[in-house]
Parts: C-alpha cells; sequence; structure tokens
C-alpha cells in the first residue's frame, strides 16, 4: 500500500496521446467489411462443391483472388484490433502483454496460411 | 484478470426478516443490502415488510420509514428528496437509479435495493465515491480562459449556450458510470461516463479557451476509448441524459483534429 492522493490515483501517468488512430482504423475497416463480407461469402460460397480442377479454375479468376485476398486481411487485421480491445479489457497486468503478443502471432500467422493457400489456388 | 464472482469476504447470505406491520392489509415486501464494517460478518439482504397504506409513493419515503419506524441501523444517503442532489444513487430493482424520484408503483414484486455496483462499500447503501469524485475533479470542471478577464462577463450566444443542454443537469450521481461494464474492469484508469460527460460539457462550452489540452488529456486508449457504446448509462441514467453520446462527440472531434 502507498499513502497516494484520491488526484493522483485518478490521473495515473497521465494521457498515453494515442488511441484516436485505433479508434479511426476500425471505423474504417469496418465500412470495407460491409462491403466486403457479402462479397467474400457469396463470392466463397459460389466455388464450393466443385472438383478440384473447378475451384482451381474459379479462384484462378482475378476478381475472385482479389476478393478473398481482400477478405483475410482486412477481417483479420479488424479481427485483431478487436480481439486486443477484448484483451485489454478483461486480461490484465503481464499476462495482457503475453496475450496480446499471442493474439498478434495468431492473427498474422493464419494471414499468412490463408493467403499462401490463396496464391497456389490462383497460380 | 477480471473476478467474474465475488471474493468470500462480499458473498451476501440470507438476513433478518422483520415482522410485518399489524392489521395491514397492504403489505410490501423489501429485501435490502445490508453490511457493517464493524462487526466482521459477511454482507446480508434484510427483509422489511411496510404497510404500504401509510406509506410515500417513492423508494426512498419507504427507506426513509424503515429507517424511523423499523430499523434505525439501515444506512443510506438523502438529501433533496427530488433529484437534484444526487446522494440516493442506489440499485433498485436491478436498475441504478435515484431512490427519490424512482416511484415504487414502477417495481413489480418485492422491491430489492443495493448499492451502486461493482463500488466499495462504505456501510449498507452507501458506496465509496472516493475515486469517481477524483476522476471528476481531474476533466478540470470548470472554465478555463487564458483571454484578460472582461470588463462585465464571458458572452455567450443563445445558439452557443443551447450546446450545454443534456450536459449541465448531471447531478453526478454516479449510476452511470456504475452501469458501464467498462467501468467495472477498468474503473481505474477509463473515466467513466459521468466524467466524460462533464469533459464534454467543457470542451463544447463556446467560451472555454483550453479545449485542446482538454482533447489532449483524454486521448488514451483507456481514459476515453475504453467506451464501447454499450450504451447502458444512457439507460440507466435517472436525470435522462446520454452520457454515450457526450462520448461519440468527443471521439468524434478527436478524429477531426487527426485525420
Amino acid at each position: 500500500m502507498s499513502y497516494l492522493t484520491d488526484r493522483k490515483r485518478a490521473v495515473g501517468n497521465g494521457a498515453g496521446s494515442e488511441g484516436t488512430h485505433h479508434h479511426w482504423k476500425m471505423m474504417v475497416s469496418s465500412i470495407c467489411l460491409v462491403v466486403l463480407v457479402p462479397f467474400f461469402v457469396f463470392t466463397f460460397g459460389a466455388g464450393l462443391g466443385g472438383t478440384y480442377e473447378d475451384v482451381q479454375a474459379y479462384f484462378s479468376s482475378p476478381f475472385v483472388a482479389l476478393v478473398m485476398a481482400l477478405g483475410l486481411i482486412v477481417g483479420l487485421r479488424h479481427f485483431k484490433m478487436e480481439i486486443d480491445e477484448a484483451v485489454e479489457d478483461y486480461v490484465h497486468g503481464l499476462a495482457q502483454k503475453l496475450t496480446l503478443i499471442a493474439v498478434n502471432a495468431a492473427t498474422y500467422v493464419l494471414m499468412a496460411v490463408g493467403l499462401f493457400a490463396l496464391l497456389k489456388l490462383a497460380l | 484478470m477480471v473476478q467474474f464472482t465475488l471474493p468470500k469476504n462480499s458473498r451476501i447470505t440470507a438476513g433478518k426478516t422483520w415482522p410485518k406491520p399489524d392489521g395491514a392489509t397492504n403489505i410490501r415486501k423489501f429485501q435490502i443490502y445490508r453490511w457493517n464494517p464493524d462487526n466482521g460478518e459477511t454482507p446480508r439482504v434484510d427483509t422489511y415488510f411496510l404497510d404500504m397504506d401509510k406509506c410515500g409513493p417513492m423508494v426512498l419515503d419507504a427507506l426513509i420509514k424503515i429507517k424511523n419506524e423499523i430499523d434505525p441501523t439501515l444506512t443510506f444517503r438523502r438529501s433533496c428528496r427530488e433529484g437534484i442532489c444526487g446522494s440516493c444513487a442506489m440499485n433498485i430493482d436491478g436498475i441504478n437509479t435515484l431512490a427519490c424520484i424512482y416511484g415504487l408503483d414502477e417495481v413489480k414484486g418485492d422491491v430489492k435495493i443495493y448499492p451502486l455496483p461493482h463500488m466499495p462499500v462504505v456501510k449498507d447503501l452507501i458506496p465509496d465515491l472516493t475515486h469517481f469524485y477524483a476522476q471528476h475533479a481531474s476533466i478540470m470542471p470548470w472554465l478555463e480562459t487564458k483571454t484578460n478577464k472582461p470588463a462585465k462577463e464571458w458572452r455567450q450566444s443563445i445558439e452557443d449556450r443551447k450546446k450545454l443542454d443534456g450536459l449541465y443537469e448531471c447531478v453526478m450521481c454516479a449510476s452511470c458510470s456504475t452501469s458501464c461494464p467498462s467501468y467495472w474492469w477498468n474503473g481505474d484508469r477509463y473515466l467513466g461516463p459521468a466524467a466524460l460527460l462533464h469533459a464534454y460539457r467543457w470542451i463544447i462550452d463556446s467560451r472555454d479557451e483550453a479545449t485542446g489540452e482538454r482533447l489532449d488529456e483524454l486521448e488514451d486508449p483507456f481514459k476515453l476509448y475504453r467506451c464501447h457504446t454499450i450504451m447502458n448509462c444512457a439507460k440507466t441514467c435517472p436525470k435522462g441524459l446520454n452520457p454515450a453520446k457526450a462520448i461519440a462527440h468527443i471521439k468524434q472531434m478527436m478524429v477531426e483534429r487527426t485525420v
């Protein structure tokens, strides 16, 4: 226990001088996803059910490949930012830092795996 | 990690049931949270019965009647009894509100009364609002000017004055902040809806000359951006204010000066 004044406890270390950039990025990616998600779902859905050759041919179309790639990149970046918020809300201390690192790593691994699979199909 | 269960010494046990009033036909049951820091016991819920034919219409009337006629140890804050001082904020029937302006007819069934949630309890229905008040003080709730003081007064147009409507009416009862999950989990760093509503009241004041400094002080992932627009604050505010809207306006101003 330390004898801090109420005001010092309330102010803490002061303002971190960031937050707005993250907020703006969330807003922009949300708007992008409003457009992208229907494209992603319908494009991905239309490619299901064929033979390997059919699917490969379908995903080699530039439009389909670009929608898939954008969906993966924008969707996973938005997902990461949302999960970061949730982790900061509910997990504190060292566990918070470790969880944030794990979320970052998992997101970029998922993105890399997704893009690699897409490239294999598309090219 | 946040705590999803109460610590052992905060778990609520069944309390005392007081006798029903003699000869009464219109009886209502009240279940009220009790905790005394001096006796070392865990919190309990006491049950009281009131003759509603001899009781005023508001929840505060019932509490005062219980204190005066049944149990003088029941402890709660109250002052103005008309929704101006904000003293009697408590959780009634699951809603944070002011006991003095919350009608007993608005409660279905038994009346359950607890202190404001997720705050340290001083005694019975009295929460410790020290940190809440310190957070309010930290947003500099006063007019900041740099221009030399005018001879007569700081002038403000009718239109600019109107921008303060829906903000200045806040009585700092803490109903909103204590209903906010973000404030529950991160109240040490997140300012909460009440302090942010007051911050916006001074940011938007046309006479104030510290707008930039005020926004600088709020530019923080926790102080401001822990608000996830859950809207509990607007739903519970006993004065009908909308702190979430004020917070959204602050975020909008932040974006406008950054992007």
